[in-house]
């Protein structure tokens, strides 16, 4: 195919819908959603407070199976959780129990790799989200901004090529935040990957995003797709082009109560 | 002269143990005004609330209510937690009703109130849900309900949005100046979130780090509803993110 580089597709997600069941009751959570993601691009999915965008992302990761519609990954049809594909999640679910390195190694870990072999590529990734020192410490030792570090570097550490951030900064205060926020753009520069953010939060979307796609309120649907590229990068939050962005997608938002 | 201060704050200072949280911290707040307090993350913002709540005791100086030393038994105040805090084997209802039945309200006022804030917040699916059947921004808005149906004319918020989508923010936020405007209430909120401060103060106080001080009082007089893109208003968003300079 003579398609550019940049804009090779990646993932695909073909008519994807999903419901979840409460009280006996089924609820359409996602409704025929079907995206492009291309080859390290900075996705971000935006939505208003649970419109499904941790049902989708747990679809594209395999946690969940959808009721309907295909997944593919660099064009072959995928079912179920893939290696290729690594999330860091909104509650971290650091193990209380093991050190910075314990919990970064784990992956490698459990697929059996040796101790020296792991050490190291756990190590790199740790030197990565500057955690460097902080190897013996343990989870409750740290901040909020040093544990979701710790979340970033244990899915590099499997070395997925699609690396999912589910609303990963939703818990920090305002100003950790945005220097994660620098952080998370200065990693993804430094070891490229394919990055799918999920945020409610229309400032973070629009500093982060190469693209954005806009979510509609439950179920979720793809309600457009913003290029954010005219931006370039690094971007400035008060620059009036910023902020027309922003407005123009808050506008175009749905309130969910 | 004490009618006119809501809240006067005389030398205030905290340590705990060896640390030394708030250093001789003065400053008063109008009857009805709505105060922002805005500081680097960790620099004491949440222990001057634990003070004015008597949570905590300073270790000197003193808060004066209506010209009394602070005491939530006497003064009517309400308290926004940053931390969820709906009680978890309370429905929702049940959540908003309590304090109101705690103060011994008649019952039809009680109802009255607990049905405009399930109106107000959004609340009616979830009525009968218990906490932890609900997202986090749903629960948080039990705990904004439950502290604006008390109708307190002290209203303490301590960053009670962080969890929230801007458009459920921009809709709390409005809401929030629409029960001050109506009831008069004075209202001291907290965050890390200097657009929102911006957004919602009349003046917007801004600390320094540990050990707290103030380092400047920025008044707001710009008309609202504001507009977060308005260029008078992003110069004094930018010039209290200067002042705090974290990065």
């Amino acid at each position: 195919m003579s398609m550019d580089k940049k804009k090779q597709v990646i993932l695909s997600l073909k008519n994807i819908s999903q419901s979840f069941v409460v009280k006996d009751e089924v609820k359409p959570a996602v409704e025929n959603v079907s995206l492009d993601v291309y080859d390290n691009e900075f996705l971000v999915v935006l939505g208003p407070g649970h419109c499904g965008k941790t049902v989708l992302m747990n679809v594209i990761a395999g946690i969940e199976k959808p009721i309907e519609g295909q997944i593919f990954l660099k064009g072959e049809e995928i079912h179920g959780n893939d290696r290729r594909i690594g999330m860091v999640f909104q509650s971290l679910n650091l193990m209380p129990w093991r050190t910075v390195m314990g919990n970064v190694e784990f992956g490698l870990e459990l697929a059996g790799m040796e101790k020296k072999k792991r050490r190291a590529i756990a190590q790199k990734y740790i030197d990565l989200v500057r955690l460097t020192g902080f190897e013996h410490s343990y989870p409750h030792e740290l901040s909020g901004g040093m544990k979701q570090r710790v979340g970033i570097a244990r899915a590099y550490t499997n070395n997925p090529e699609i690396l999912i951030m589910d609303e990963p900064f939703g818990a920090l205060d305002a100003q950790t935040r945005y220097a994660m926020e620098e952080e998370v753009l200065r990693i993804w520069k430094e070891e490229k990957r394919t990055v799918i953010f999920v945020t409610n939060n229309i400032e973070e979307a629009v500093f982060l995003a190469d693209r954005v796609i806009l979510l509609s309120n439950c179920p979720a649907k793809v309600k457009q797709v913003y290029d954010l590229s005219p931006l370039g990068r690094p971007r400035d939050l008060m620059d009036p082009e910023f902020l027309r962005f922003r407005t123009e997608i808050s506008d175009n938002t749905d309130l969910a109560l | 002269m004490s009618e006119e201060y809501k809240v006067k704050v005389e030398h205030l200072t905290k340590y705990f143990g060896d640390l030394h949280v708030l250093d001789d911290v003065s400053f008063n707040i109008k009857k009805g005004e709505f105060l922002c307090v805005v500081g680097p993350t960790g620099c004491g913002k949440t222990t001057f609330l634990n003070l004015l709540t008597r949570i905590y005791m300073p270790t000197r100086g003193e808060l004066y209510i209506d010209g009394e030393p602070a005491d939530p038994k006497r003064h009517n105040l309400s308290v926004v937690f940053q931390e969820p805090s709906a009680m978890p084997w309370l429905t929702v209802e049940k959540n908003l009703r309590f304090g109101m039945e705690i103060k011994k309200l008649p019952k039809e006022e009680i109802d009255r109130r607990v049905e405009n804030m399930i109106k107000l917040l959004g609340l009616e699916e979830f009525r009968d849900r218990y906490p932890h059947q609900l997202s986090v921004s749903t629960a948080q808005r039990i705990i904004i309900g439950r502290a604006f149906a008390m109708q307190p004319d002290l209203l303490l918020m301590d960053e009670p949005y962080g969890q929230m989508d801007i458009k459920l923010r921009f809709y709390l936020e409005d809401e929030v100046i629409r029960l001050w405007k109506e009831m008069g209430t004075t209202v001291v909120f907290i965050t890390h979130n200097i657009e929102e401060a911006v957004y919602l103060a009349e003046r917007v106080l801004i600390l320094t780090n540990k050990p707290a001080k103030i380092r400047e009082e920025v008044k707001v007089d710009l008309p609202r509803p504001r507009k977060v893109s308005d260029p008078e208003f992003i110069k004094i968003r930018n010039h209290v993110t200067e002042q705090i300079r974290w990065w």
